[in-house]
């Protein structure tokens, strides 16, 4: 039931960033580009965004466990530390250099733009060289 | 400031069809919508560590790629996307997008959506750097080296 349920979310994910343009990296970089002919869509998408989940999340939050779960997986860590500021810093480099996060950049795969593909396999080798690749550390 | 490509009504609803998503998942699967915590669960076997969390977050991946194929047959012609920027740019970046959500426990969505909504200290503050830094790059790259 899990997957079937993140199947039908992951679409409805993805048809808001799709509708929203923001699987768009030219978009991205017209809002990210303060100082050109500048686009604020991104800033009405975060803040829908927000305005549902905020409330969302308090009324699911305030249910004992989730439906197709023993129990809510929030983050536990408060503090903020350097790898949080450092990690973040450096994401945010990278997301104005290619227009693209993670949720765009998945969702456009399927659309057939070569620099994506590119964008797609350095995002997972970045990824692989913070989690670590040999299955024998364990 | 000049205001150009606003389209307000689509992102609206966008951004509230990103947001149902976020609550979706906690509420059926109990989890943050972090995009960039489940693709690298997604990774998680070529470490060696299987899991019962591979299966949904497949799942979710796949629901991502899907949406904008339902949403190009539904308009007749391919969704478009441009990468203004040229490809060393893309690699560059994709490496520093995976590094630093990883490093930095997150991303737009997990941190700008999730963890706000949550008012969590830490995603205010990786929002804030993360915008901070993107907006930085962006003046850098368009307006200083003129790409």
């Amino acid at each position: 039931m899990r997957a079937i349920s993140a199947l039908f979310i992951g679409i409805l994910f993805g048809l808001g960033l799709t509708i929203s343009g923001m699987i768009n990296p030219a978009k991205i970089i017209a809002f990210l580009d303060i100082a050109g002919s500048w686009d604020p869509s991104l800033l009405v998408v975060m803040a829908a965004a927000l305005a549902v989940s905020f409330v969302g999340y308090r009324i699911v939050l305030a249910r004992r466990a989730p439906l197709f779960g023993a129990a809510f997986q929030l983050p536990t860590k408060t503090t903020i530390d350097r790898p949080l500021i450092v990690g973040s810093a450096l994401f945010g480099v990278g997301w104005g250099l290619a227009g693209l996060c993670p949720g765009p950049a998945i969702s456009a795969a399927a659309l057939g733009n070569g620099d994506i593909y590119v964008f797609l396999i350095a995002l997972a080798a970045g990824m692989l060289l913070k989690d670590g690749l040999p299955a024998k550390r364990a | 400031m000049e205001i150009a490509g606003f389209t307000p009504l689509s992102a609206a609803i966008g951004g509230a069809l990103i947001g149902a998503a976020a609550v979706l998942l906690m509420a059926l699967n109990g989890r943050v919508a972090g995009v960039s915590g489940i693709v690298a669960g997604v990774m998680a076997p070529l470490r060696g560590e299987g899991g019962a969390d591979f299966s949904w977050r497949l799942a979710f991946v796949v629901g991502l790629v899907l949406a904008p194929l339902l949403a190009s047959l539904v308009k007749g012609e391919i969704v478009a996307v441009s990468t203004p920027h040229p490809v060393w740019m893309m690699a560059i970046g994709g490496l520093l997008v995976g590094y630093g959500t990883r490093l930095g426990s997150g991303c737009t969505s997990g941190h700008g959506v999730c963890g706000v909504a949550r008012l969590s200290t830490r995603s205010l503050a990786a929002t804030a750097t993360f915008m901070a830094t993107a907006i930085a790059t962006v003046f850098f790259v368009n307006r200083v080296l003129g790409f």
